[in-house]
């Protein structure tokens, strides 16, 4: 495939579409909370320029998706997270990754692995939706990578809910979206999960005094060794 | 029609109501009620659909397949909302839970199930996947109700681990969808589920192998599959006893409902490929594997509740097996285990609810002696592990037999394992079941009001489908079975 | 034509000899206005490079040949690498014989002396800042390898004037990978060139400099070659960014209107560039030593996701 074949439009999308991705690791190298959740912010916006993008190539129903990913994930989660961290008081936390150019060369594999897995998908017309394809499945999997390495709940939180943009990407730039019932639906089920991670975070609070998830072994314990 | 959409809203409608009752009685009992007009009105429509064959539109589709887990959804809720009922009032008087949980309680149990029987009657691939991402948020605060340590930490494993699965389970949907754009004519009905099956020879192969083991990940940590079944022993033992006995009953059967779905449009796709049976050997060794990792776990645990979850996972793999090898004896093997399995479970857990009721504790060795404290129980208990560890009248018996002969049909050499996974489970039940039942009871320990009804209706049945299946149940067990893998076995 | 051709060649090499003390006065200028000084006059630069030319040349009586011959051997592999850099027109004869490889190449020799330099004549100054110097090179040089071989990747060839004549040919389009070429570029100048945040040019603060540490011992003739160099290192790294990234309004046939306006080009764009990277100086602050293998590493990671994303995006069936 050549770049070149396509419309500045459709290039515009795949610049972004990279971005996200850039943000992604963003997001797995920064120790500090709230840069992190601006990160996040940022990402859920250029995810919304980018399905703006598609919207405005010949998919004008993706307007709707796009402004609720700007809503939801650009504007109202990051803001949520926001006040709950200054609501926990864990504005300067700070959480020093362990052998951070492990985790980014890990992070690295994760796109060439994922290149891999969408590689057979030839022979269709769409290239171009197979690479974005293969972005966004990295997206996910860098996403599940934070959620791994990561020992804060809030920080497990936003790898989460970057999978989510992921997926996002996925649907909108190698589907032009899902049907809108769909859509609706997703939208529906991350804002629940955005207010119940919340009450999560004062309960785990409550319970062990942090939000070190490492910190919630007793259920571990529970099996017997002998 | 009709009966469907009562069948399905009168839950949601359940829950919007029992959100707004102040009143701890009035709402036990208003549970109860939706419950029962749910089943009644899923009873109306496996009757009509027994008459007069498959329902389609309206974005809802209805076959033999979905209607019968249908039926035993309504079933399974209404019997554990009989359970629930005085159950979970005693708890709300212990003070263990405050009366605004006990509404939340009430609401999102009616949630849950409206999610479950969305989930199985939708057309939608993207509307199933809404739905049982809706299931999970509908139970997570389930399982913190008693907001201990524990319990906290059991409902944020189980959030964050099964939100992980569920999304890989959205980025296959989505590539599913990928390829229908790519094969059907019509680009909306790319996530229908029938119009996808008409057209499953044109899907694109190696897109939708692709996208199922995306799916086979995300449901299957739905359905509690090693190695992602971690969250599973815990939610089930921090939650409230009938949030683990629908959990087991019912969530596991609906995830795996959907990756059988996904398999049928992939068999449909690879049909002509000389993969053709990739989806069913990725099943086959997630499902054995399961089942012999939880088989081994089974001697390890010291909760009660841990042990009959890892029970509740050595079943699923046994049945993800059975999907697996995909002929016909196989398939119906596997639908009789998915039935007689959640009859059989959530009979358990509702006597163990009782049990930990009785003792105090869910810790084993402090649950002692329970057929002379009080016999109904024990005897429950008993018959419960009798039948789920698979002894003769019972119908999980004869499952077990047809999943075991059909195995001896298409892979010799993995009946060993599967008996090997038998022995070592039925082992790890009994050693742990007899002292409970007949050791000594602690001084001063009493007979609580239990209500064994439930557990009777429910052994009652397994042990009528151990004798005899009723003809009409087989004709449509094996209409499914036709569905599935397009051939009969009667 | 050839005559002529390399008669271009020698005057990009003066245009580089005398443009370079400029951009440095330019970019010193802005930060005092931006600071709201007045700053130093743009003749600065020059007339301490002649002052210094002036002056005596001391030698430590430590000091080994190595110590007199580096301050030769750095300035004259930088211009040589200047030279090969794409300044008024794309398709010049020093390009044509020499590849974006010799340019790492010619980079990585004056460094080697320079840190040789710095460790010759036995002082403690000397001797850290060549450690921290190689500590940082080390990192930068495979993220700059990265980034080039994303551009040529893409060109087809490792030959800078064939990346500016693919550039100037395929006209504008949006690549993800030189978006992030460029970024991890412009961190690897940053750091190369010894600017805020890794190091200060401004200060001799014994802590925490690096460049000037190894320049310590020099005086007089060697000082003036060494700071020269250094000033030419700058505007390199400012032309290599502009006229690959950017390659509008370079000369591509040799006449003199052409000439004229890719010089305006290149001015203009380095004079913008200069403002930036004032901008930017102003607002960081220097970071601390150990934490500068994490900026480049950031910068490797930026090159890499170039390399990847044009595997991933450009290429394919």
């Amino acid at each position: 495939m050549n770049l070149m074949q396509l419309t500045l439009l459709e290039q515009a999308v795949f610049v972004l579409a990279a971005l996200v991705l850039f943000l992604s690791f963003a997001m797995l190298a920064q120790a500090r909370l709230l840069a992190g959740i601006h990160v996040f912010a940022w990402q859920g916006a250029v995810l919304a320029a980018a399905t703006g993008l598609v919207a405005a190539g010949g998919a004008p129903h993706l307007f709707i998706s796009a402004a609720l990913t700007l809503a939801l994930k650009a504007l109202l989660i990051p803001w949520m997270l926001h006040r709950l961290v200054r609501r926990l008081e864990l504005e300067r936390h700070v959480e020093p990754l362990q052998h951070p150019a492990l985790v980014l060369m890990a992070g690295a594999g994760l796109v060439i692995f994922s290149y891999w897995v969408v590689v057979p998908i030839e022979r269709l017309e769409l290239v171009t939706t197979r690479n974005i394809l293969s972005l966004s499945l990295a997206v996910v999997l860098i996403g599940l990578l934070i959620m791994v390495t990561r020992r804060q709940a809030v920080t497990q939180v936003i790898g989460f809910m970057s999978m989510e943009n992921g997926l996002f990407l996925a649907a909108v730039a190698a589907t032009h979206g899902m049907p809108l019932v769909v859509e609706l639906g997703v939208a529906f089920d991350v804002l629940v999960a955005a207010v119940l991670f919340g009450v999560f975070f004062l309960h785990i609070n409550e319970s062990i005094e942090s939000l070190d998830v490492d910190r919630l072994n007793r259920l571990s314990a529970r099996e017997d060794d002998t | 029609m009709n009966a469907l959409l009562i069948a399905v809203f009168l839950p949601l409608a359940g829950a919007l109501v029992l959100a707004l009752v102040r009143s701890l009685a009035l709402a036990g009992w208003l549970n109860l009620g939706f419950c029962a007009g749910s089943l009644a009105a899923a009873v109306w429509l496996a009757l009509q659909i027994l008459r007069g064959g498959d329902l389609t539109g309206d974005g809802f589709h209805v076959d033999a397949f979905n209607v019968y887990l249908v039926v035993l959804t309504a079933l399974v809720g209404l019997t554990t909302a009989i359970f629930s009922r005085p159950y979970m009032a005693h708890v709300c008087r212990d003070g263990q839970v405050s009366e605004g949980r006990m509404r939340l309680y009430h609401s999102m149990f009616q949630g849950f199930l409206f999610t479950m029987l969305l989930a199985l009657t939708t057309d939608n691939l993207g509307v199933l996947w809404v739905a049982v991402e809706g299931a999970t948020l509908a139970t997570v605060l389930l399982v913190s109700l008693y907001r201990t340590p524990e319990s906290v930490e059991a409902a944020w494993k189980y959030f964050i681990l099964c939100g992980v699965g569920i999304a890989l389970a959205l980025f296959g949907t989505v590539l599913v969808y990928f390829a229908a754009q790519h094969a059907l004519a019509d680009v909306a009905e790319g996530l229908s589920w029938s119009a996808l099956y008409a057209g499953a020879d044109r899907l694109h192969p190696t897109v939708m192998a692709i996208a199922f083991v995306f799916l086979l990940v995300g449901y299957g940590t739905k359905v509690g599959l090693v190695p992602l079944h971690n969250w599973l022993p815990d939610a089930h033992s921090e939650g409230p006893t009938p949030m683990s006995a629908v959990l087991s009953g019912l969530l596991l059967n609906v995830a795996l409902y959907a990756v059988v779905r996904f398999k049928m449009l992939v068999d449909g796709a690879l049909a002509a490929t000389d993969k053709a049976a990739v989806a069913g050997h990725l099943m086959m060794g997630f499902g054995l594997l399961s089942f012999l990792v939880a088989g081994l776990f089974l001697h390890r645990q010291r909760d009660i509740k841990r042990l009959f979850s890892y029970s509740s996972i050595e079943h699923m793999g046994l049945m993800t097996f059975a999907f697996g090898i995909g002929g016909p004896l196989a398939t119906f093997g596997g639908l009789l285990h998915m039935l007689v399995h959640s009859l059989t479970k959530s009979a358990i857990f509702i006597t163990v609810g009782h049990a930990t009721h009785i003792a105090g504790t869910q810790t084993i060795e402090h649950i002692r002696g329970m057929i002379r404290t009080q016999p109904a129980v024990g005897w429950g208990l008993l018959l419960g592990v009798a039948a789920i560890a698979g002894f003769p009248p019972f119908g999980v018996f004869t499952s077990e037999f047809l999943l075991l002969s059909a195995t001896m049909q298409s892979w010799p050499w993995l009946t060993t394992a599967l008996l090997f996974g038998l022995v070592v489970a039925f082992a790890g039940l009994f050693r742990h079941l007899h002292p409970m039942v007949y050791g000594k009871a602690p001084e001063g320990q009493q007979p609580v009001a239990a209500n064994m009804l439930p557990v009777m209706a429910h052994l009652g049945l397994v042990l009528w489908l151990g004798i005899a299946i009723p003809v009409a149940l087989s004709r449509w067990l094996d209409q499914a079975t036709f569905l599935i893998t397009g051939s009969h076995l009667l | 034509m050839n005559a002529s051709a390399w008669l271009l060649v020698l005057l990009q090499a003066l245009l580089f000899l005398l443009g370079a003390p400029l951009l440095v006065a330019w970019v010193k200028r802005v930060k005092a206005r931006l600071q709201n000084r007045r700053g130093p006059a743009l003749s600065q630069p020059y007339r301490d490079l002649y002052k210094l030319f002036g002056k005596e040349t001391l030698v430590a009586h430590t000091a080994s040949g190595v110590f007199r011959a580096a301050p030769y051997i750095v300035f004259a592999s930088t211009l040589l690498a200047c030279t090969i850099v794409p300044l008024l027109a794309a398709r010049l004869p020093a390009a044509a014989v020499a590849d974006v490889i010799v340019l790492v190449g010619f980079l990585a020799l004056g460094r080697f002396f320079l840190a040789l330099a710095g460790m010759d004549v036995g002082t403690a100054f000397g001797g850290m800042g060549s450690s921290r110097e190689m500590l940082v090179s080390a990192l930068a040089e495979p993220a700059m390898l990265l980034a080039v071989f994303t551009l040529a990747m893409t060109a087809h060839s490792t030959n800078l004037a064939s990346v500016v004549d693919h550039q100037l040919a395929s006209g504008l389009i949006l690549r993800p990978s030189y978006l992030f070429a460029l970024m991890g570029l412009v961190l690897v100048a940053v750091a190369e060139t010894g600017r805020i945040p890794v190091d200060n040019p401004a200060t001799h603060l014994e802590l925490t400099m690096i460049h000037e540490a190894m320049i310590l011992e020099y005086s007089g003739r060697h000082l003036a070659l060494m700071e020269w160099a250094a000033q030419l290192k700058l505007m390199l790294y400012g032309v290599l960014i502009v006229n690959v990234f950017l390659p509008w309004g370079i000369a591509t046939r040799i006449t003199p209107a052409a000439l004229g306006l890719g010089l305006a080009a290149v001015a203009g764009k380095l004079l913008l560039l200069g403002v930036l990277l004032a901008v930017a100086e102003t607002g960081l602050a220097k970071m601390r030593l150990f934490r500068a293998p994490q900026f480049l590493n950031f910068a490797l990671l930026l090159a890499l996701l170039g390399l990847l994303s044009h595997v991933i995006l450009e290429t394919g069936a």
